[in-house]
């Protein structure tokens, strides 16, 4: 009742005019007016294409814009396109845009699709991005299928990605939730994704949803609240993922903040989960997922050792309060080395992480602070990940980035450990 | 003759008895009101620092980072210390109180004089300790800032931070007690002014050359710079 007086008037009666569906697309806007309508046709033609029979709405939650995003997607939702399509639909495609209140951005989106998800009945719902310009009507079979036809709670997405590319999902969020949490997903934080109405349900009603995660943060959270309620987790491929505006390139420090920050605080939320967690479980992976070795990404690999070697010698102070003596030691150690002998081991990153973790649980500096202060050492393990993988084919890198998963996976009772150290 | 010494002798030993008649009660009760005061502040200390322990007080400053403040700070924990300065608070009053019931009048007025300048002094303290504190947090926010951002010299643009927060704060305590307002607030005005020319000059004179490639760097070739930074940014997520 409390998330149906959260909802506007208009919206509900927009809902109401919608009645019971069986498939729910969201699509969260915010001056996207540029690449909105490609994704809505694309959603369109792909409900159209492959759910002919089921009952569709495109809920579209705009957090305001002044460029004209709703009128687009409104506008794209005319059906001049069918005649092309082999099938026609059988029943009429509602499109809903309304505009959230407050200024919780993503989080405020999600709450509405959740209760526009409950309220509407859906049986399985899509999460899409407005400014993704690689979307195909087959991506919304492969997320939704899952769902709908194998009875999956959560659909993760796996997307084809080009070397040196997502380096702090693979070097800390995807091994550190799969030691944690146990299950091997790969993109724990992808744009993208799929839920069933059942877990819709149990998002609205989850507690640690009214935490303010910030960005992309409560991805994070969806993600790891599906796995630590024991719902059926597996994972789609979708191939390469190309977006009009690449919002990870404003700024690391940013970044690490918003999904490193996420991710800890969605771990002292869910502790009671995987501190318990045994074993890691490999979930179900959909779709064809062809081996490509695609251009590797240009980093300046240089310039992020210098930066390491600066933050550990500037922030010996700050690191001390975070970091055991053993592991700040080793890694003032390693920042001595010659650039081009320079080596972050895999240990020492899963070591570091974790007694991150659980110092952010424990408070012992600001938490901001000590995010802040990862940066330097994220930098310091990618510039070493990249000389190390430098002449590296697709099939070795993903082999070394398995012996770090295990690390992980060793060291999992080390960050039991201190994180239920009393202070 | 000697009956008058002798007669004298008596009626200045007869006042001095009244006197010290008249005295020895007030003194007696002024003592006795000073101890029972230390023994009721005593108490209502320890009493005060088991409910606050029980109450596990210290853990909602632990978060807030409070509790490492202090210590850094070189002060107790926050219960301890509301524990103590509780015990301060009512012992200082019933001395105050003892003091009033010997009766002097002098005593009275600089005890009077003395109340009056106390809250002054609290305040001075607290606005150090304040400012302790936010020296600390700024100072680091500012440390981690200039390393993530790549400066120059990140820890002397903390350590300014620092110096300026405190100095700022002990010329607000010192002003606060009245302590050579006028001196304080020349000696921050020159103080700061100096800084500021040295600064100027070290720049302008003694370093400009790295002031040239300073600007440089940040007008000819900003742009390049910050496309290079975005591009090793931009593949993490």
């Amino acid at each position: 009742m409390a998330e149906e007086s959260f909802l506007s008037d208009d919206f509900v009666s927009q809902l109401t005019a919608v009645g019971e569906v069986d498939i729910l697309v969201g699509l969260p806007t915010l001056n996207n007016r540029d690449t909105v309508q490609r994704v809505v046709n694309a959603i369109i033609v792909g409900l159209v294409k492959y759910y002919p029979r089921e009952r569709c709405a495109l809920i579209n939650p705009d957090g305001g814009s002044k460029d004209g995003t709703t009128e687009a997607v409104q506008a794209a939702s005319i059906p001049d396109f069918r005649a092309v399509l082999a099938s026609n639909p059988l029943r009429t495609m509602h499109v809903v845009s309304a505009q959230y209140p407050g200024v919780r951005g993503q989080n405020e989106a999600l709450r509405m699709l959740f209760a526009a998800a409950d309220l509407l009945g859906a049986k399985a719902c899509a999460l899409f991005s407005p400014d993704l310009e690689s979307l195909t009507p087959e991506w919304l079979d492969a997320m939704v299928r899952p769902v709908l036809k194998d009875g999956h709670d959560f659909v993760a997405p796996v997307y084809q990605r080009r070397r040196f590319d997502g380096l702090l999902v693979k070097n800390v969020l995807h091994p550190l939730i799969r030691a944690a949490y146990g299950y091997q997903v790969e993109e724990p934080v992808g744009r993208e994704a799929a839920f069933s109405g059942r877990l819709a349900a149990y998002f609205l009603g989850d507690e640690s949803r009214r935490e303010d995660f910030p960005g992309l943060g409560a991805h994070v959270w969806m993600t790891t609240a599906a796995m630590a309620g024991g719902f059926r987790v597996c994972q789609a491929f979708l191939g390469p993922r190309v977006a009009a505006s690449k919002r990870s390139a404003l700024d690391l420090n940013t970044t690490i903040q918003e999904i490193g920050g996420s991710l800890f605080r969605c771990m002292e939320i869910q502790q009671a989960y995987w501190t318990s967690r045994q074993g890691c479980e490999q979930v179900p992976t959909f779709g064809f997922q062809p081996v490509l070795d695609l251009d590797p990404l240009r980093i300046d690999r240089r310039r992020m050792y210098q930066m390491f070697r600066t933050g550990v010698d500037q922030l010996e102070s700050v690191l001390e309060k975070i970091l055991s003596p053993a592991t700040l030691q080793a890694i003032g150690e390693i920042s001595k080395a010659e650039e081009r002998h320079f080596r972050f081991p895999d240990d020492l990153w899963a070591k570091t992480i974790y007694e991150f973790a659980s110092s952010y649980h424990h408070s012992a500096i600001n938490r901001d602070h000590l995010l802040q202060a990862l940066t330097p050492l994220y930098r310091g393990r990618v510039s070493s990940f990249i000389l190390e993988n430098a002449g590296a084919e697709a099939e070795e890198v993903e082999r070394k980035l398995d012996l770090l998963r295990q690390d992980y996976e060793r060291l999992k009772p080390y960050l039991v450990e201190a994180w239920n150290r009393q202070t | 003759m000697n009956e008058l010494v002798v007669r004298n002798l008596r009626e200045a030993l007869t006042a001095v008895s009244q006197i010290v008649a008249q005295a020895l009660p007030r003194v007696l009760a002024m003592v006795i009101i000073i101890a029972v005061g230390w023994l009721i502040a005593w108490i209502v200390e320890v009493i005060l620092r088991r409910l606050l322990l029980l109450a596990r007080f210290n853990r909602l400053f632990e978060s807030k980072g409070v509790t490492r403040a202090l210590s850094l700070a070189a002060l107790p924990s926050p219960s301890e210390m509301i524990s103590r300065i509780v015990f301060w608070i009512v012992w200082v009053s019933f001395i105050m109180a003892g003091v009033n019931a010997l009766g002097v009048v002098a005593l009275q007025r600089e005890v009077a004089d003395f109340v009056s300048l106390l809250p002054q002094f609290v305040v001075a303290v607290l606005i150090i300790f304040i400012g302790v504190l936010a020296a600390n947090f700024f100072s680091r926010a500012a440390l981690l800032a200039a390393v993530n951002a790549n400066s120059p010299s990140p820890r002397l643009v903390s350590g300014f931070v620092r110096f300026l927060i405190l100095l700022v704060a002990i010329a607000m305590a010192l002003e606060r007690i009245g302590l050579g307002y006028g001196v304080v607030l020349v000696a921050f005005g020159f103080l700061f002014g100096a800084i500021m020319i040295g600064l100027a000059i070290a720049f302008g004179l003694g370093g400009r050359h790295i002031a040239r490639r300073i600007l440089e760097r940040r007008f000819a070739a900003g742009n390049r710079d910050r496309r290079e930074e975005k591009d090793d940014e931009g593949s993490h997520l």
